[in-house]
């Protein structure tokens, strides 16, 4: 049933000429795509151990896995110069959305993130995922890069609005994957070092403000990555048990299924967003260097992809929808070793869980539809 | 103006060619290089933490998957001398509860306090109370069933923080019957009363140990192995037998109630080793159930209480004068006219007796006639006799909370203790004392050291008395059980008895009652070589009837009967037609 051994083999014998026609005529790419199945394959091993070996559960999770990737070629069939067009229209039904979360949304976990849309509940939030870089892009591209003054304040704005909506859900995360997807588009515009630098020293000065800002639970968080110790069975169990789990798997790691913390119901959420503290424990360091290198081989390549954008729109898009997966990953796995406080942020691709998959799948598909149809111009 | 200028910058960005875009090297130089600093973060941690860290982490992971448990260890079985089991432990599970970690909702709590047999809320507050806690018990020794309900309910509602604890349920089959001797444990399954606080290290097992893993929730999930194995306690064989104590515990009980006496003691001893066979007493307990301790329950009277033994005690005054020559059982004593002027005090008879021989003194319990021959002793030699059969110190038998008695030294007599001491007052003993002083008329004048244990090898004996002395005052204490004697009812069919009754005024503040009594008959049987000393002492009987040979003998009697019935003890008396027998049957 699970790939045991990745890669699957028809990505590592040598392509026939054929199946070359046909990734071409789907609009796919053989290097993403490869390393995407190969990070999901990987993703279904850990899971099945860090599920108690629950096949029920690998099975949802290959479901959604399969929709996903049916997104994602959907996608990529889609022309970035469509994708462009839509850009305005889809951004502004994200707003409305929002707006109607925030005033009848369904309430699940102590946030109100849900749009109860009587068939199915939809989660606007994750469409902004895409919508905000799609806009910012496509907003900046219709003029000279780089942009001047004025078109950089408006775009600060498209990105503040749906963030800070976001945050009041709330949804520290998801609103700190949607803002840096947006300040990615601005930096990949050009905006100049000063203005940057000058940003930074903004945040850092807004910083104790943000304090006041932030909830209860939130503020918590952070004085619990500052020191875990000071509460182990408290707010600092998640950290201790995680970091205990990761170091515990030395070199090599315990092997698949014998980790203990996970196993023996130490680690929390072992298979939605500490995930990794699993892997980290059977597989060992080796076992995350590979799954790094997926992530970077992934990351490298759709940042190619980007450079070899024909367009500025999507060029913007696609670097700014990779340096997320890049975020996700970052965030994820620093929350878990430790380096950052906790955030509920899962790791792409692998964590349990369907929601976020689709956004970031659907971002691939944008990535390989932005290569397949590039215009063949002489360079 | 606005849409013209709009559409000529849309058209200037398309006319942006590829060729003409930005190239950003500096810009691409420095994402690369940013994406590379954090990946190196990131590996750099995981380093940290697999290799460098990686022993204190793995060992902060065993702590806490990894512990060690106790093994409760079996407290040793107490029975009796034959085997037969007078406390037992028996496992049972303890309920116990994390309340950092129990969470019940509102249904689940009420099922539990129900199951718990808590009333409503109690749960919820101990839970609140110790809401810091990591351990509590619910519940100490609950039943099977009740564990089993809890762990059910744990199960379908999957409550994490509650669990069993294997702990061990002392048992009394010998219920209040035994309870005196034996005692019993606190809930930590320490003896706190008898022989259970008396050999507690001898009973007490020694825990174990083992490794196990443990899951988030504290449940144990495996054993890992064992480091100690748990050492369970070592039986304790007690000498009681358990068919005399049954015996004498229904005599007695029956007799409590029939002469409505406020409490009563009787105490079996073997005579040829000292040995306890019975040692019973009212009011009693059950040791299994809950504990009144109202109205001293609790206390093993038989060697614990002291009383004055009155009339009992003469034949003590005797042997130690026949002991010294004086006297011998033919020799007449002037007991006229029943009243002996000793200083400003007088001693006083029922009757006048008249003129009696020694063995008559006994026989009619004479208080002149033994003070007279008391008073004919050095105090020192009285007291020395009295001392070596043991009054005024504790028995060997080791027993928490013994009393001693009280025997005044001589130098502090006056000349009417000497006397009053002769009859039993102005002393104190208990019950096992009694029993013990007569067993050495028993023993043929060797005194035996008392044990609540059973002997192995044959304990040493020490002599107290020449044998000839004991003989000759067992044959005066047999014509006591006899139709002239003050007990023909301690009389038993087919056997010879030989005893002593004692009627006592209770002392109260300030002098003694004249309408409070203790009743007590010390025998001996058979009485050609006998084998069982038995005390019976009834306190206050006051249903009318108040005399020794009234009230204790007939119970003497008929315990004595089924006690030689029970040892399979050879008769030592032929059918003698018209002797009046036990529980007034003439035999033809």
């Amino acid at each position: 049933m699970i790939p045991r051994s990745p890669p699957p083999r028809e990505f590592t014998q040598s392509t026939p000429a054929k199946q070359q026609g046909a990734l071409a005529w789907l609009h796919l790419d053989l290097p993403l795509i490869s390393g995407l199945v190969l990070l999901c394959g990987f993703g279904l091993i850990v899971l099945y151990s860090a599920s108690d070996q629950s096949m029920a559960q690998v099975e949802r999770q290959l479901i959604r896995l399969g929709l996903a990737f049916i997104v994602m070629v959907v996608m990529a069939q889609v022309p970035p110069q469509q994708l462009r067009r839509w850009s305005p229209w889809l951004f502004g039904a994200g707003i409305l959305m929002l707006i109607a979360v925030l005033i009848f949304g369904h309430t699940g976990k102590g946030a109100q993130r849900w749009l109860d849309l009587g068939l199915f509940r939809f989660q606007p939030s994750e469409l902004m995922k895409l919508a905000v870089p799609m806009m910012v892009a496509w907003f900046l591209s219709s003029a000279r890069l780089p942009p001047d003054w004025r078109r950089l304040l408006i775009a600060a704005l498209l990105i503040t609005v749906p963030v800070l909506m976001i945050a009041k859900q709330p949804d520290l995360g998801t609103s700190l994957l949607i803002a840096s997807a947006g300040i990615f588009v601005l930096f990949l515009a050009g905006v100049r070092w000063r203005l940057i630098i000058g940003f930074m020293a903004l945040l850092a000065a807004l910083a104790p403000a943000l304090w006041y800002l932030m909830r209860d639970y939130q503020r918590q968080r952070v004085l619990t990555f500052l020191n875990p110790e000071s509460d182990p069975l408290g707010a600092g169990y998640h950290i201790i048990q995680s970091k205990i789990a990761i170091g515990s798997g030395g070199i090599y790691g315990k092997g698949w299924l014998n980790g203990t913390q996970s196993h023996l119901d130490f680690l929390p959420e072992s298979s939605t967003d500490f995930i990794f503290a699993v892997l980290a424990e059977e597989f060992g360091l080796i076992g995350i260097l590979a799954l790094l290198s997926i992530y970077l081989f992934i990351i490298l390549r759709g940042l190619y992809i980007a450079t070899q954008a024909h367009d500025s729109y999507d060029r913007l898009l696609g670097g700014a929808l990779t340096l997320v997966v890049f975020v996700y990953l970052f965030v994820n796995t620093g929350m878990v070793t430790g380096l950052l406080p906790v955030v509920g942020v899962p790791l792409p691709l692998v964590s349990y869980g369907g929601t976020s998959l689709v956004t970031i799948m659907a971002g691939f598909g944008i990535l390989m539809s932005i290569h397949t149809h590039r215009k063949l111009l002489p360079t | 103006m606005a849409t013209t200028k709009r559409k000529k910058r849309a058209i200037q960005a398309q006319q942006q060619t590829v060729l003409e875009l930005p190239g950003y090297t500096g810009r691409r130089r420095m994402l690369l290089g940013l994406l590379s600093l954090a990946l190196i973060a990131l590996v750099a941690r995981a380093v940290d933490q697999h290799v460098l860290e990686r022993d204190f982490l793995q060992h902060e992971g065993e702590r806490r998957h990894l512990r060690i448990v106790e093994i409760p260890a079996h407290r040793g079985m107490i029975t009796d001398r034959n085997g037969e089991p007078l406390a037992m432990s028996t496992p049972v599970d303890s309920i116990w509860a994390n309340p950092r970690l129990l969470k019940p909702d509102g249904e689940t709590l009420a099922q539990l306090e129900k199951i718990l047999g808590k009333n409503q809320d109690d749960l919820r507050r101990l839970l609140a109370r110790y809401s810091d806690r990591a351990f509590i018990y619910l519940k100490r020794r609950a039943n099977p069933d009740v564990a089993a309900q809890i762990m059910a309910l744990a199960q379908v509602r999957k409550l994490s923080g509650i669990g069993l604890k294997r702990e061990f349920r002392r048992y009394y089959p010998g219920g209040e019957v035994f309870a005196h001797v034996i005692g019993f444990t606190d809930v930590d399954d320490v003896g706190i009363e008898g022989m259970e606080m008396a050999y507690d290290e001898w009973l007490a097992g020694k825990a174990g140990a083992k490794r196990v893993i443990r899951d988030g929730h504290s449940n144990i999930v495996k054993d890992v192995e064992g480091i100690r194995a748990p050492n369970p306690g070592k039986t304790l064989v007690l000498s009681l037998d358990r068919r005399l104590q049954y015996l004498a515990y229904r005599e007695l009980k029956a007799a409590v109630v029939r002469h409505k006496a406020r409490s009563g003691s009787v105490v079996i001893l073997d005579t040829r080793n000292g040995e306890v066979l019975a040692m019973v007493n009212q009011p009693s307990y059950n040791p299994n159930g809950s504990r009144d301790s109202r109205g001293g329950v609790l206390r093993n009277r038989a060697l614990i209480d002291v009383f004055e033994p009155g009339s009992t005690m003469k034949p003590f005054a005797v042997t130690t004068a026949m002991e010294l020559g004086q006297i011998t059982p033919s020799t007449l004593i002037d007991t006229r006219p029943g009243i002996l002027q000793v200083g400003r005090a007088e001693v006083k008879d029922h009757h006048n007796y008249g003129v009696l021989d020694v063995a008559g003194v006994i026989r009619k319990s004479s208080n002149v006639g033994v003070s007279k021959i008391a008073l004919d002793l050095p105090q020192e030699e009285l007291w020395k006799a009295y001392s070596r059969l043991g009054f005024g110190q504790a028995s060997s038998a080791s027993f928490p909370g013994e009393s001693a008695g009280q025997l005044a030294p001589y130098r502090r007599w006056a000349k009417i203790d000497q006397a009053t001491l002769s009859f039993g007052y102005g002393i104190s003993v208990t019950p096992l004392q009694l029993a013990q002083a007569y067993s050495v008329l028993a023993a043929d004048g060797v005194l035996y050291p008392v044990s609540l244990l059973r002997q192995e090898q044959p304990p040493e004996g020490r002599r107290v008395m020449s044998s000839a002395t004991a003989v000759a005052m067992r044959r005066m204490l047999e014509s006591v059980v006899s139709a002239e004697g003050t007990a023909p009812a301690a009389a038993v069919a087919r056997y010879r008895v030989a005893g002593k009754t004692g009627t006592v005024k209770k002392s109260i503040a300030g002098g003694y009652a004249e309408d409070r009594y203790l009743a007590v008959f010390v025998g001996l049987a058979p009485a050609s070589s006998p084998r069982l000393a038995m005390v019976v002492m009834l306190n206050e009987p006051s249903a009318g009837e108040f005399y020794g040979g009234q009230v204790a003998a007939p119970v003497f009697s008929r315990i004595m009967a089924g006690a030689l019935r029970l040892l399979n003890i050879a008769p030592d008396a032929l059918e003698t037609p018209g002797v009046r027998l036990a529980g007034g049957m003439v035999q033809p």
